[in-house]
């Protein structure tokens, strides 16, 4: 296990370095410069141009500023916003904590709908629970998550007036940040209401983030679980007089797991994608947000910076579902 | 900052138990990029700073671009116009805050901090953050305008131009002229803590700030002790909701109290809304098409003008701009002062259009058209907008070929000397003055490189008037002036002037004494909710 762990972490160094050398080129690809940007329609003489690019930075050779990320990098300084002059790090960790308790919730939900889902309707195959469910989720998949977190603001939040519009709690309550997750600090903070409030602002975005994910997860663990069930030791532990619950809940679940695990697995970089839609709709403020803003905006150190975090999170992510295997299949564990 | 917090906490839930306390909500657009109002340009960001927190030398009027004292009571101006003595007001309490209290009021020496640090390469507060710099300072030309800013006595200031300027007092009332604290500063730099400056700002506005957390809230809270009239509502809370679709739910829902910029669409809606109402105000600002004026055949103003009159201009404001829009026939709106109504627009006339470009020799002519690839104050589609022309254009026989580049692009290409066709584009104001339009945007200065004048057009007849204008103190002589030089944009017709965009802002039936600001600032000591 140990050596498993060892390998997969060797492979993250030349995986990270060539994130770096995307996360730092993929902004400066984009035509137009952040010089201009702020300038606006008023226009820079080329004078001032050449003077605030000096400033920031940008008027040293590409490659030099690569290696100046690199350096600084290594030193743990990913510079500062162009825009609010802010340490970018500082920036990440005040806005994160929301992300993830966003992206947590929805992956929860996907997961704990998503699969129950799909083994029901590979254990009723060709039932109308397996038609409507897969329907469903393939109409889930093709949302478009901005049409989609609009429609349900308007139906539930405008019409039936069920969950607040946007944001992460009522704008009543007011406590100092703590961990940065709203609904541990809610608790902590002692007021009463503000937990619930927080659940119900929570709840609108889970749902809209959850959608693809929910979709993919019901459709992998349906085909994993109807590929498993076709297996000889299957049919040999029904063949044995082994109860319906026990072959599907032991036998053929667990072993349908592993693809449905790099699936969820696979889902986080979906969340970071569907995060920035959702986080843009409901006014939350996490790093998605963060991230289109700073694009829009050509700040390149917060572009670069955020992109690395973000690709370093997938990674992370991806090395312990690779590890979860182990957990569940010794074959792998022994390898 | 935890000690703040509890502060901040328990005055809030005192205010929950009394019943009079208000609390107004806004739903604002974007995030500030930070407090400190000198070194940033955007507008959301100084409805978050400069309007609540601070003050300045000179103020609009709230509702008007008007200037009156602000935090000096009074000036007098040298006969030559190149000294402004300022009285400043006394008596003018800071802010304060967990980790400041001041020990003085407000004070001239505040007036030169302010400043100089911006001026000042050598100040030690000019870098206070690496990377700063002074965007609205060294745009609007104080660099080679001030010659010096003196302290006479604790409340007497002089500054000296190297040249008359009539535009200053109105210069001096925008957001980046807003008056800092030296003692805070001081205190900051004893501390280590200079960033503070921008993060937890201190100032002599109305509201107090209160805390910001990062993309989601603003608070702030009443300043009980504020020179002028204080605001009415005891707290104002920003919520930062970038969408304008949801803007309008959370109106709708109660959530908050009044949004800014609603989408075009969503207009008549809120104007059947019982529960909303929707106030209009003509924008101050101008969106156009700028011919390349140093280039055959559009150097020749006949050209120009058969090309203006090929476009029916009001196809546009009712297709593109669903009537939220003024037809434009100046480059400056009519809410501004010396805005010339006598000027006739060039009519729509396809017919006298292809004769003129036949008259003056030119057949088969393509040309293209530049629009932008994003939606500004003045111009909802700038696509749409071209398609229009490009339909109009090819009635008269011109072909016309639409292109557009990447934003940042678009704006430096777009400048480029010998640039091919006639570029889309337009100007919101900065303080309500026709200079800020006129000079910035059609004088011979502004034709070269770095200027915003995208006709490249210098007319020495134009560009003479408006620098008369600008040394000239008389507002009544300034307006002849500006005057007389629309009549000759209007005869030269570098641009082809299309409209002045509304601007909405839709409120909660509860809500009255909101002002609207024709400089599109949302200002809110005025307001009050009915409970």
């Amino acid at each position: 296990m140990v050596r498993l762990i060892l390998s997969k972490l060797l492979y993250l160094v030349p995986t990270f370095l060539g994130i770096t050398i995307i996360a730092f080129s993929f902004v400066r690809i984009l035509p137009g410069d952040p010089v201009l940007l702020m300038a606006g329609e008023r226009g820079v003489t080329p004078e001032r141009h050449a003077e605030l690019s000096a400033q920031l930075g940008y008027d040293k050779s590409v490659v030099l500023q690569y290696f100046d990320f690199l350096w600084r990098l290594l030193q743990g300084d990913l510079g500062h916003s162009l825009v609010t002059k802010k340490p970018v790090m500082d920036e990440f960790l005040a806005l994160f904590p929301a992300t993830v308790e966003l992206g947590l919730c929805a992956i929860l939900l996907a997961t704990l709908i998503g699969v129950p889902v799909g083994v029901l309707a590979a254990i009723k195959r060709g039932s109308w629970f397996d038609q409507v469910s897969m329907t469903t989720a393939l109409v889930g998949f093709s949302m478009p998550i901005f049409w989609w977190g609009l429609l349900l603001i308007i139906f539930f939040s405008g019409i039936l007036g069920w969950t607040p519009v946007s944001g992460r709690i009522s704008l009543m309550y007011y406590f100092p940040d703590v961990t940065g997750f709203m609904l541990i600090d809610s608790l902590l903070s002692g007021q009463s209401g503000a937990f619930t409030s927080a659940v119900r602002h929570l709840i609108l975005p889970s749902v809209v983030l959850a959608t693809i994910p929910l979709a993919v997860i019901a459709r992998q663990t349906r085909s994993a679980m109807l590929e498993v069930m076709g297996e000889d030791y299957v049919r040999t532990a029904r063949a044995k007089g082994m109860p319906s619950r026990r072959v599907i809940g032991v036998h053929a679940l667990r072993n349908a797991m592993i693809p449905v695990i790099t699936t969820i697995g696979l889902q986080v970089g979906v969340l970071m994608a569907g995060a920035i839609l959702t986080e843009t709709i409901f006014s939350w403020p996490g790093i998605g947000k963060w991230m289109i803003d700073s694009i829009a905006r050509r700040d390149y150190p917060v572009v670069q910076s955020g992109l690395l975090l973000v690709a370093a999170l997938v990674m992370i992510v991806n090395l312990l579902v690779d590890l979860t295997y182990g957990l569940i299949n010794p074959r792998i564990r022994n390898k | 900052m935890k000690t703040l917090f509890v502060l901040a906490s328990a005055a809030l839930a005192m205010t929950a138990v009394t019943a009079q306390a208000k609390t107004f909500v806004y739903c604002s657009e974007a995030s500030p990029e930070g407090f400190d109002p000198a070194p940033y340009t955007a507008g959301g960001t100084f409805d978050a700073s400069a309007h609540p927190i601070f003050n300045r030398l000179t103020e609009f009027k709230k509702g008007t671009t008007e200037v009156e004292p602000g935090l000096a009571e009074s000036w007098e101006v040298s006969e030559d116009g190149t000294e402004y003595t300022f009285k400043l007001r006394q008596g003018v309490k800071w802010h304060s805050n967990e980790t400041f209290t001041p020990t003085r009021d407000f004070n001239a020496d505040d007036v030169i901090f302010s400043y100089d640090r911006q001026g000042n390469a050598e100040n030690p507060w000019h870098q206070y953050i690496p990377g700063i710099t002074y965007e609205y300072y060294t745009s609007m030309a104080m660099p080679d305008l001030i010659k010096s800013v003196e302290k006479i006595d604790d409340y007497t200031v002089k500054f000296t131009l190297n040249q008359p300027e009539a535009p200053f007092l109105a210069n001096i009332a925008m957001p980046f002229a807003s008056i800092v604290s030296k003692e805070y500063a001081d205190a900051l730099d004893a501390a280590g803590t200079r960033e503070d400056l921008n993060n937890l700002p201190i100032g002599t506005g109305p509201f107090k700030f209160v805390a910001y957390q990062k993309d989601a809230v603003i608070r702030y809270t009443k300043n009980t002790e504020y020179w002028g009239t204080p605001a009415i509502i005891d707290d104002l809370i920003f919520a930062i909701t970038p969408d304008a679709a949801v803007r309008l739910q959370k109106l709708k829902a109660g959530e908050c109290h009044l949004m800014p910029y609603p989408a075009p669409a969503d207009i008549e809606a809120i104007r059947t809304d019982p529960n909303l109402t929707l106030e209009e105000q003509a924008g101050l600002n101008v969106g156009y098409l700028a011919y390349n004026t140093t280039q055959a055949p559009f150097d020749n103003p006949v050209v120009r003008k058969a090309l203006n009159m090929a476009i029916d201009k009001n196809a546009i404001v009712d297709a593109v701009f669903q009537g939220a829009a003024l037809p434009a026939k100046n480059p400056i709106p009519p809410t501004m002062w010396s805005y010339n109504d006598a000027v006739e627009d060039d009519a729509y006339d396809p017919e006298a259009a292809k004769a003129m470009l036949e008259e003056a020799g030119v057949t088969d002519l393509s040309m293209k058209i530049w629009a932008m690839p994003v939606q500004r104050p003045y111009m909802p589609n700038a696509r749409r907008t071209a398609e229009l022309m490009q339909e109009d254009l090819a009635q008269v026989g011109v072909e016309v070929e639409i292109i557009s580049y990447e934003w940042g692009e678009y704006l430096a290409k777009s400048m480029e000397a010998g640039r091919d066709g006639a570029v889309m584009l337009g100007w919101t104001g900065d303080n309500g003055d026709p200079d800020n339009f006129l000079s910035v945007l059609l004088s011979c200065d502004s034709a070269g490189e770095g200027g915003a004048n995208r006709a490249f057009w210098c007319n020495e007849e134009f560009s003479a008037l408006l620098k008369d204008a600008k040394v000239t103190a008389d507002p009544a002589e300034r307006t002849a002036l500006y005057e007389q030089a629309q009549v000759i944009f209007k005869e030269q017709a570098p641009w082809f002037t299309i409209a002045h965009s509304t601007q909405y802002v839709p409120m909660s039936n509860k809500v009255s004494g909101f002002k609207m600001s024709p400089l599109g600032d949302f200002t809110f000591e005025t307001v009050d909710i009915a409970e």
